[in-house]
C-alpha cells in the first residue's frame, strides 16, 4: 500500500469535493446577486408615483407604471380563465376517467406544448386571435399566456388527484356515491391545496413572460379599456425601457424588475412551502 | 370552490365595467423617428379631450406600414413613405386607399461616442458612405480627419450601429446615401430594412441611441431629438452646396423649402440632399398613414379632429422638441386633404 | 358490463356528463397542440416552396431582395447555446454532486429550494441584468482578459462591442444552470446506495466512488438534464435579444455580434412587410419548434431510462 499515493488520492478527493461545494455555492449566490442588484438599482424608485401614475411623454422625467401593473394583472386573470379550466378539468379526466392510451396521448401533447418556445406561442396567438379580430388585445395576450399555463395545471392536477389515498375513494364509493360525486366532494377537495399551489406556480411562470406579449397584447401608454384593446404589461415595459437611452426609463425599469421578480418569488416561496412534501412539481 | 368561481366572475365583470369607461380608444403604431413628438402630442390631446385616448406604439416605420395594412391598428406612421407596391397592396386588401399626412420635419444626425472626443465632427458624404459600407474602419482614417483638422482622432476601430428593425429613419439615411454614393446605391440601396454590410443592430431610435451611448468608438444615425435628449454629440454633414451644416430648426426648414412649393398631391416626397446653401442634407418629413375610409364614426371624427389640431395648435409644440414646423403651403394643402377621409 | 343503454339515457347520468365534459377539455389540449403545428406549417408555405431545404443553409437575410436564409440564426442559436452549456454543465454537475452526495439532507433541500427560485426568474430580468451588468463586464474585464493573451485564436479575435455571442452565452448559462442542477440532483439521488457502498468498501475515496461509479451510473439522466437545458437555451428570446447584437452574420469570433432564431422573430415579426418576409419568420419558428421538440423528446427518454435503471426496473 503506497501511502503517498493514498495521500494524493485523498487530497484530490477533498479538493474536488470542495470544488463541487463552490459550484453549489456560486449557483445559489447568483440568486442573491440578482436580488441585490435589483434592490440596489431599483429600490429607491419604488414610490407612490411608480404605482399610481401613467407614463410621461418620451424624454420627460417621472411618471409611473400604473397601467402596466394593472395590465399584467388583467392578463393573468384572463389567462387563468383559459389555462385553469382546461388544465384542471383535463387533469380530472386523465386521473379519473381516462384509459391508458388516451392518457398518454394527452400527456404527450401537454409535454409538447410545454416545450414550445414562448415566442412561437406568440406567433400562434397572433394568427389565431389578433388577425381574425384585427386587433391587438388583452385577450390575445391572455390566450398566449393561458396556453402556457395548461401543461403545468394539467400535469399537476393529474398527479395530485392520483396521490389521493385509495381509502378515501373506496370509502365514498362504499357509501353509494356516484363517480362524479366522489370526485367533486371527496377527491378534489383532498387534492385542492396541491392543485391551487400548482396554479399559483403556473401564474408566477407566465407573469414574467415577455415574448408572447410583443405581438398580442402589444402595448399601451394609457389605461387599456376592457379586454379588447392593447395593454401595457410589466415585462414588455421593462424590455422597452431597458434598451432605450433614457436614464429615467432605466431607473424605472430597475424598479419594475424588482416589483415583478419580488412578486414572482413571493408566490413561488409561498406555493412551495405550502405544498406537502414528497409530491413532485412538474418542471415548468 | 363555487365561491372562488363566483368571486372570479365578479372580478371580471367589475374589471370590464369599470375600466370600459366609455372613452374612445384609438391605436396607432409606427415610426420611432417622431415618437417623442407624438407621445407629447397624444398626451396633450388627451388632456384637452379626456375621453379620447390615442395609444401610439413606436415599433418602427416598417411595423407601422405592416400593421396598418393588416388592419390591426387604426393608423400607421412612417418616415419612409409607402412605395407604390405597398400602396397597391393596401388598396387590394381593403378596397380603398391610404393617405399620407406629413406631421413634422426632422433630421437624421450622425452621432458618435469616441472616448476623449467631444467636438462636433464634420462628415463628408463619402466618409458617411465609406463607414457604413465598411470600407472606412478606423476613426483616424483620412476621410474623417481631413475635414476635422483641429481634432485628434484615435486609431480605434469604428463600431457601426444601425437599425435592426424596419425603420423610416433607415429609409431616410439610406435614401441620402443612395443619392450621394453610387456604390451604396448599387450595393445596398434604400429601404426601411436593408442588408447592412457592417454594424450592430439596435431596435428603434431608442435602441440605436442606447447602443451608441454605451459602446465606445461607436457611430450611428438617430433622429435629432434622440441625440439632444441623451446629450450625445452629433456631427455636421456637408450639403450639396459644399457647406458643413448642423441639423437644427433652420437648416431642416431650409431643406423643405423647395418641396413645400411643389408638394405632390399625395404628400410623398424626399428632401434628402436638398439644394440650398443652408439646407441640412439628411432631413425628412414624417407621415401619419390614415386609411381613406374609416367606418367607425367616432374614430373617424376623432382622427380628423386630431389632424386639424395637429396642423394648427400642435405645430406650436414641435420646436421645443427640435422638430421643425410644417411649411405653411403644406399645411394649407393638408387641411384640404383631410376631407378625403370618409 | 351494463346492458346497452341509449346515448341519451347515458347522458342523463351525471357521471357520463362529467366524463364527456372532462374528456372535451383533455381533448382540447391535443387539438390545440395539433393546431399549433398546423398553423406553423401552413403559415410558412411560401418560403418552403420558394427555398425548400436551401432555407436551412442560406446565409443571406435580405428583406429588400426577398431572399431569406436561416443559417445565421441557426448558427447564432447553436453557438450561444453551446457557450451556455460549456459554462453551465461543469458548474451544474458540480453543484448537483455536492447537493446529492455531500450535503446533509436539510442543507441539500434548502439549497435546492433556492435553485428552484432561480429557475423562476423571468427572462426579461436576466436581460435587464445582462444589459447593465454583463455587457459592461464583458467590455471592461472579460474581453481584455481573453483577447490580449489569446487574441490570435479565431474565437477571440476582433473588437469588442460588449454585446455578442459570448455575452449572450454567459447570460444563457446562468439561466439554464438550475435545470441541470435540479434534474441531475434527482437522478444522482436515485442511484442505489449499494453502488456507492460497494465502491467505498473496495477502498475508493469519496470522490472516486462518486466520479467513477455513481456519476457514470446516472450518466444518461445527466445527459437528459443537459438536453433539457439546451432546449431551454434554444428557445430563450428576451435575454438573448437584449445582449446578442442583433446582426444576422456568421462570425468565428465569440466577441462578434450575432442573432438567434427567437431574437429575430421578436424583433422583426410586427414589421415584416410582404407575405414572404413574414412567412420566412414563421418558418424560422417552425425550425425552432422542431429543434426543441427533438431535444425535449430525447431528454425525457434519457431521464426516464435512468430513473428506471436506478429503481431496478430497467432492462436487466
Amino acid at each position: 500500500m503506497n501511502s503517498a499515493r493514498l495521500r494524493w488520492r485523498k487530497f484530490v478527493s477533498n479538493f474536488m469535493l470542495t470544488l463541487t461545494g463552490v459550484c453549489a455555492f456560486v449557483s445559489v449566490l447568483v440568486l442573491f446577486l440578482i436580488l441585490g442588484y435589483l434592490v440596489f438599482n431599483g429600490g429607491a424608485s419604488i414610490n407612490w408615483a411608480f404605482f399610481t401614475q401613467l407614463p410621461k411623454p418620451v424624454g420627460e422625467v417621472g411618471g409611473g407604471m400604473a397601467n402596466a401593473i394593472v395590465g399584467s394583472a388583467k392578463l393573468l386573470l384572463a389567462a387563468s380563465l383559459v389555462g385553469v379550466p382546461v388544465g384542471f378539468l383535463g387533469g380530472i379526466y386523465l386521473a379519473e376517467f381516462s384509459g391508458p392510451k388516451i392518457a398518454s396521448v394527452v400527456r404527450y401533447a401537454a409535454d409538447l406544448l410545454n416545450g414550445v418556445p414562448s415566442i412561437v406561442i406568440g406567433i400562434f396567438a397572433y394568427s389565431l386571435v389578433v388577425l381574425p379580430f384585427k386587433h391587438f388585445s388583452t385577450l390575445a395576450g391572455a390566450f398566449a399566456l393561458g396556453l402556457m399555463m395548461i401543461p403545468i395545471t394539467l400535469r399537476s392536477t393529474e398527479e395530485f388527484l392520483g396521490a389521493v389515498p385509495r381509502m378515501l375513494r373506496e370509502g365514498a364509493m362504499a357509501l353509494g356515491a356516484s363517480k362524479w360525486k366522489t370526485i367533486s366532494s371527496v377527491i378534489v377537495p383532498a387534492a385542492y391545496r396541491g392543485i391551487v399551489t400548482a396554479i399559483l406556480l403556473a401564474l408566477a411562470r407566465v407573469a414574467g413572460e415577455t415574448a408572447p406579449l410583443l405581438f398580442t397584447a402589444f402595448g399601451n401608454r394609457f389605461w387599456s379599456q376592457g379586454w379588447g384593446q392593447p395593454t401595457a404589461s410589466l415585462p414588455v415595459v421593462i424590455f422597452n425601457y431597458a434598451v432605450s437611452p433614457y436614464e429615467d426609463w432605466h431607473r424605472q425599469a430597475w424598479a419594475a424588475g424588482l416589483v415583478l421578480l419580488g412578486l414572482i418569488l413571493i408566490v413561488n416561496i409561498l406555493a412551495r412551502t405550502i405544498l406537502s412534501r414528497g409530491i413532485a412539481i412538474p418542471r415548468g | 370552490m363555487k365561491r372562488t368561481i363566483m368571486l372570479l366572475a365578479a372580478a371580471l365583470a367589475f374589471g370590464a365595467v369599470v375600466l370600459a369607461q366609455g372613452s374612445l380608444s384609438i391605436t396607432g403604431a409606427g415610426a420611432t423617428f417622431p415618437y417623442p413628438m407624438y407621445s407629447k402630442w397624444f398626451d396633450e390631446y388627451h388632456k384637452k379631450f379626456p375621453n379620447v385616448e390615442i395609444n401610439y406604439q413606436s415599433i418602427g416605420s416598417g411595423g407601422g406600414i405592416k400593421q396598418v395594412t393588416e388592419g390591426t391598428v387604426d393608423f400607421g406612421a412612417s418616415d419612409g413613405p409607402m412605395n407604390d407596391d405597398q400602396l397597391k397592396a393596401y388598396q387590394d386588401k381593403h378596397g380603398f386607399g391610404i393617405l399620407h399626412f406629413p406631421t413634422v420635419l426632422g433630421a437624421d444626425v450622425p452621432t458618435y461616442n469616441i472616448p476623449g472626443v467631444s467636438a462636433e465632427l464634420n462628415f463628408t458624404p463619402d466618409a458617411l458612405a465609406g463607414i457604413f459600407l465598411g470600407k472606412i474602419t478606423k476613426w483616424n482614417d483620412p476621410a474623417i480627419t481631413g475635414p476635422n483638422p483641429g481634432v485628434s482622432l484615435p486609431a480605434n476601430d469604428i463600431v457601426v450601429v444601425h437599425r435592426s428593425d424596419g425603420s423610416g429613419t433607415t429609409y431616410i439615411w439610406t435614401d441620402y446615401l443612395s443619392k450621394v454614393s453610387e456604390e451604396w446605391k448599387n450595393k445596398v440601396g434604400k429601404g426601411t430594412s436593408v442588408n447592412w454590410p457592417v454594424g450592430l443592430g439596435g431596435k428603434g431610435n431608442e435602441g440605436v441611441a442606447g447602443l451608441v451611448k454605451q459602446t465606445p468608438n461607436s457611430f450611428g444615425y438617430v433622429e435629432l431629438i434622440y441625440a439632444i435628449q441623451n446629450h450625445m454629440p452629433y456631427g455636421k454633414v456637408k450639403n450639396s452646396s459644399g457647406a458643413f451644416i448642423k441639423a437644427d430648426l433652420a437648416s431642416v426648414t431650409a431643406a423643405a423649402a423647395g418641396a413645400a412649393k411643389e408638394m405632390p398631391a399625395d404628400f410623398r416626397v424626399s428632401i434628402t440632399n436638398a439644394p440650398g446653401k443652408t439646407a441640412y442634407p439628411i432631413s425628412s418629413f414624417t407621415w401619419l398613414l390614415i386609411p381613406s375610409k374609416i367606418s367607425d364614426t367616432g374614430k373617424r371624427e376623432a382622427l380628423k379632429t386630431f389632424l386639424k389640431w395637429m396642423m394648427t395648435s400642435g405645430q406650436n409644440d414641435t420646436e421645443a422638441l427640435s422638430y421643425a414646423k410644417l411649411p405653411k403651403e403644406v399645411v394649407a394643402k393638408e387641411q384640404k386633404a383631410i376631407n378625403e377621409i370618409q | 358490463m351494463a346492458g346497452s343503454r341509449s346515448f341519451l339515457s347515458k347522458l342523463r347520468d351525471g357521471d357520463e356528463i362529467a366524463r364527456l365534459i372532462t374528456f372535451l377539455f383533455a381533448a382540447s389540449v391535443v387539438l390545440i397542440t395539433v393546431l399549433l403545428v398546423y398553423e406553423l406549417w401552413i403559415g410558412s408555405v411560401l418560403p418552403r416552396h420558394k427555398f425548400g431545404l436551401r432555407f436551412l443553409v442560406t446565409q443571406v437575410w435580405d428583406p429588400v431582395m426577398d431572399n431569406f436564409g436561416a443559417l445565421p440564426f441557426i448558427y447564432g442559436t447553436v453557438v450561444t447555446s453551446a457557450v451556455a452549456l460549456l459554462i453551465a454543465v461543469p458548474l451544474g454537475i458540480g453543484a448537483s454532486i455536492f447537493l446529492a452526495e455531500l450535503a446533509p439532507p436539510r442543507i441539500s433541500d434548502t439549497l435546492q429550494f433556492f435553485i428552484d427560485l432561480l429557475a423562476a426568474v423571468p427572462s426579461v430580468i436576466y436581460g435587464l441584468l445582462g444589459v447593465f451588468i454583463v455587457v459592461p463586464l464583458m467590455r471592461e474585464i472579460i474581453y481584455p482578459a481573453l483577447n490580449k493573451p489569446f487574441g490570435f485564436l479565431p474565437i477571440f479575435k476582433g473588437p469588442s462591442y460588449g454585446v455578442g455571442f459570448l455575452t449572450a452565452g454567459i447570460v444563457l448559462a446562468i439561466m439554464v444552470i438550475p435545470y441541470i442542477i435540479s434534474v441531475s440532483r434527482e437522478v444522482l439521488l436515485s442511484v442505489p446506495r449499494d453502488q456507492r457502498e460497494a465502491a467505498l468498501a473496495l477502498g475508493s475515496t469519496r470522490w472516486e466512488s462518486t466520479w467513477k461509479v455513481v456519476v457514470p451510473f446516472a450518466r444518461t439522466g445527466i445527459m437528459g438534464s443537459i438536453f433539457l437545458a439546451l432546449a431551454r437555451a434554444l428557445g430563450e428570446t428576451m435575454a438573448v435579444t437584449m445582449v446578442v447584437g442583433n446582426v444576422p452574420k456568421i462570425s468565428a469570433s465569440l466577441f462578434a455580434p450575432g442573432y438567434s432564431i427567437a431574437a429575430v422573430i421578436a424583433n422583426e415579426f410586427t414589421e415584416a412587410t410582404g407575405d414572404l418576409y413574414l412567412q420566412a419568420l414563421i418558418e424560422l419558428g417552425l425550425v425552432l419548434f422542431v429543434l426543441t421538440f427533438i431535444l425535449n423528446g430525447l431528454a425525457r427518454l434519457l431521464i426516464v431510462v435512468t430513473s428506471q435503471k436506478g429503481s431496478g426496473r430497467g432492462n436487466q
